[in-house]
């Protein structure tokens, strides 16, 4: 057998990918091979480790280094460095994870980042292959289906659920054992179980990261659904837009059914489930169960009116549960370490941990999961580390275009459903980005209804209809042109399409609007009464200038597209504000900070 | 997979091949500097994993580390225990490494002849 | 240009590689979406020829497979151009300035999102979340991801494509 003194984890979710750890691999394994240490060093590709800020990010065990930003020829020097020698090479390692005053060296495990956090649902990612079913195997995968079939009715595992007190974590916060019992108490020859992995809330990718990095916890959690509410074929609809997770899912699901567990028989206990991958195509309303439903059978995704409810009648009529990745990853775990131990986690009424996409504004962005209850001012500060370049926080925008944005009096409030509701936003499926003093309120308002208006589907009128007549408003208020009442009216629309649009994503579409006028309700006044945009965002509202501090180095002239500005050489220079388009070249130009935006 | 006991043997198998990633307890620490590996550190660090590996020893770790700082010496083997106490043992060979697991290791019997007490 | 791309695409092969596709999918069930992904693999890009096809070999009809291709935002009836530029619009670079680097790419392009350049060069996109918020803003030219972007960078970048 196989055997190796160290190994090398290299991330090998999108963020790190993206800045390039396909090559920091590629390298590793010809340094390797140079050294003739491939029988004693073993490099393995994994899931996201959360924290993409500093990706790509390699991790060598049995130490637990913690090497960021790593750049290809840095393979070279680890390689002779650390895996030959054994010295870990300092300056590579993450910043905190070393100890100015005693030199001492943290594992990835003592970092402040991961201190605070609790991985329920991302346990394996950034820990094992995830194109190796055997290393999931070994994390006790597939021990709890085993015990549910071999030791569980159906009934005993819907309870079991229910008694652990988890709650759909896709956004709705609906409890998971309740909605199985509907599925499970309809008579049907045919059940369908789905996974809903069609994450298209902008600013979140808590469920890519769960399938790249633990693909078959979602395989497992299915088969168990199934067998809880008498389903034998699963689908589970992903965007088209996460071509690793689908490939790592693929891999998955072929890998168990070669070990039979998937497909007929299952542990030689009679029970048969299946499985099948069905893409999205981009539209972000299938994300709505009933109009996932509609594209999974080969329609536009529409959604359907409730009731009939999914559980009862879904995908092509027959009794349906769709749960969300999250939501699923958490299943085998209590299964396998019971009701209790999940819901001690967490607050009276949300229980467990919830994985955040941490972005903005924000020093560590990433990926992180929390106990409930851990506060907002815990998570921005203690685990993101705060506002980088020492700007002031504004807000943080919780639950995407369906949520709102919470303010610093309220940052100290615990993190659960029915809290984040309290203060007008929501959960949501677990996007969180921080905003600071250079974000205009206005404009994220504007933004998020750009993308409902996009997203909407044009089955009702509300949503239709009502989303544009608001992104309207608020772009008329955003290029200066405002009105007094132009608040009152955006307010009453808005609770008129909250009442009376058809789906999730009508009703929850103005959210954004309603909440940013509770609580910056000064910032949408300066634009309408001074036509002024504090944060200096909004383009028609702002004018640039030139301060004495120009030393006429003719740079800003030069990088103007439209030519407006003026000047001798070594004089202060002028911008003609009339010509003017506000494209910002001149200010990234000037080399002494001279030009201003107001 | 048709029984339990498939799982069940296919996890104990494969536990063993990442249980590298994040154990705690004993830890062996190998001097894996030029002088070390020129002195042969290379098959002691090999053999050490291998034999902890034999034994199912869950809750020893192998690590490896630069100078020691005593050349001479090398290969050095140091055995941190979990309540803080190091052994430091030296001149080590392959041969030596699998007695200092069977009898330090297992058997909680320091082997005092290698030790660097015994040879400074 | 287009046309001449069209004529291109559509020919015998593609055909014959898309009865296959048709053909080993017809009896599943909802076989309509994976059908049109893997036509759209095969031709770019889904025109009426290709939708016709589909509707006489599935008996839907050709005005109900129009209304699901040009509903979902990843079926697209004309092809794109050599380099496919998206910006990521997600929340997190949104928020770290991705709207000033769009005008820049429009300025520098001299289209809007959502076109193509008239030499079949560049087509400009502004996509969802791509999920590397890390780098945000950030922007993908076929598969190469450029992050931490500022506006100044977009010429030289651009340059490389030329």
């Amino acid at each position: 057998m196989e055997l190796y003194r160290s190994h090398v984890l290299i991330c090998g979710g999108t963020g790190c990918t993206s800045s390039g750890s396909d090559l920091v691999e590629e390298r590793f394994n010809e340094e390797i091979k140079k050294n003739g240490l491939e029988k004693e060093v073993k490099i393995i590709r994994t899931g996201c480790f959360g924290l993409c800020e500093v990706g790509p990010v390699v991790v060598v065990y049995p130490e637990g280094s913690f090497y960021a930003h790593v750049k290809p020829e840095d393979a070279k020097t680890i390689t002779e460095e650390h895996l030959l020698k054994g010295r870990i090479v300092r300056d590579l390692l993450y910043y905190e994870s070393l100890e100015e005053a005693s030199d001492q060296v943290k594992s990835i495990n003592e970092v402040d980042f991961y201190q605070k956090q609790m991985r329920v649902a991302l346990r394996n990612c950034g820990v094992i292959d995830p194109e190796n079913i055997e290393e999931y195997i070994a994390m006790d995968g597939y021990a709890a289906l085993g015990k549910v079939l071999t030791e569980m009715s159906p009934e005993d595992v819907i309870n079991h659920i229910k008694q652990s007190g988890l709650r759909g974590r896709g956004g709705g916060g609906f409890p998971t054992g309740v909605k199985w019992s509907f599925a499970a108490g309809a008579k049907n020859d045919q059940k369908y179980m789905i996974c809903n992995a069609d994450e298209g809330d902008p600013g979140a990718f808590m469920d890519r990261s769960v399938l790249e990095g633990d693909p078959h916890a979602i395989i497992e959690a299915m088969a168990i659904a199934g067998y809880a509410i008498g389903a034998s074929q699963g689908f589970v609809y992903i965007r088209a837009e996460y071509p690793i997770a689908v490939q790592r899912l693929e891999i998955a699901i072929a890998q168990a059914k070669e070990n039979g567990l998937l497909g007929k028989d299952i542990f030689g206990t009679g029970f048969d489930f299946d499985l099948e991958i069905r893409l999205g195509a981009g539209a972000f309303v299938c994300g709505e169960e009933t109009a996932l439903l509609q594209s999974i059978e080969g329609y536009r995704g529409m959604p359907r009116p409730k009731p009939p409810f999914p559980a009862n009648k879904g995908l092509w009529q027959k009794p349906t549960i769709i749960n969300n990745v999250e939501t699923l990853a958490n299943i085998p775990q209590i299964i396998l370490k019971g009701a209790e131990w999940f819901s001690s986690i967490g607050t009276e009424k949300s229980k467990g941990t919830k994985v955040f996409a941490l972005g903005g504004k924000i020093n560590n962005t990433g990926l992180i999961e929390i106990p409930m209850g851990t506060t907002l001012r815990e998570v921005i500060y203690d685990i993101g580390g705060g506002i980088p370049n020492g700007k002031k926080f504004k807000a943080v925008q919780t639950g995407g275009p369906s949520g709102g944005c919470i303010t610093y009096e309220h940052l100290d409030q615990p993190i659960d459903y029915d809290n984040l509701i309290a203060l007008g936003s929501m959960m949501g499926s677990g996007g969180m980005i921080v905003m600071d003093e250079d974000n205009c309120m206005v404009d994220i308002a504007r933004f998020f209804l750009d993308f409902t208006v996009d997203e909407s589907c044009g089955k009702c009128t509300p949503c239709r209809e009502g989303t544009k007549r608001m992104l309207e408003m608020l772009e008329k208020i955003t290029s200066g042109r405002g009105e007094e009442g132009d608040i009152e009216k955006l307010e009453k629309l808005a609770y008129t399409i909250k009442d009376s649009a058809l789906c999730g994503l009508g009703q929850t579409a103005p959210n954004p609007v309603i909440s940013t006028i509770r609580y910056f309700r000064d910032e949408y006044e300066a634009h309408i009464n001074d036509k002024k945009c504090p944060a200096g965002v909004c383009k028609n509202l702002l004018t640039y200038y030139i301060t004495d501090a120009c030393i006429g180095c003719t740079k800003c002239a030069r990088n103007c597209p439209v030519d407006c500005i003026s000047g001798e050489v070594k004089k202060l220079h002028v911008i003609d504000a009339e010509k003017c388009i506000k494209c910002g070249a001149c200010m990234e130009a000037c080399p002494v900070n001279a030009i201003i935006k107001k | 997979m048709k029984t339990l006991a498939e799982l069940a043997k296919i996890r104990d198998e494969a536990k063993g091949k990442i249980d590298l990633r994040g154990k705690k307890g004993t830890r062996i620490v190998v001097g894996m500097a030029t002088c070390g590996i020129a002195a042969g550190a290379r098959p002691v660090l090999l053999s050490l994993v291998e034999e902890v590996k034999k034994r199912n020893l869950n809750d020893v770790e192998v690590v490896q580390t630069g100078c020691i700082g005593v050349c001479r010496l090398e290969p050095i083997v140091e055995i941190y225990e979990e309540n803080g106490e190091k052994v430091t043992y030296v001149e080590m060979t392959p041969e030596k490494a699998r007695k200092v697991i069977a009898d330090h290791i297992v058997n909680g019997k320091v082997v005092s002849e290698y030790t660097i007490g015994a040879n400074a | 240009m287009e046309n001449q791309v069209m004529k291109e695409v559509l020919n015998e092969k593609n055909f014959a590689a898309l009865d296959q596709v048709i053909e080993a999918n017809k009896d599943r069930k909802g076989a309509l979406m994976p059908i049109l992904h893997e036509a759209q693999n095969i031709f770019g890009a889904l025109p009426i020829e290709v939708q016709t096809v589909i509707s006489e070999k599935l008996d839907i009809s050709l005005a109900e497979i129009y209304g699901v291709v040009t509903f979902y935002s990843q079926f697209s009836l004309v092809p794109k151009g050599e380099f496919v530029i998206g910006l990521c619009l997600g929340t997190a670079c949104y928020v770290k300035g991705a709207q000033n680097i769009l005008d820049r790419l429009e300025t520098e392009l001299g289209i809007k999102v959502g076109e193509t350049s008239k030499d079949g060069k560049f087509t400009l996109e502004a996509t969802r979340c791509l999920g590397c918020c890390g780098l945000a803003p950030v922007m993908v030219i076929n598969e190469k991801v450029y992050g931490r972007l500022e506006p100044g960078q977009i010429t030289g970048i651009l340059k490389q494509y030329k």
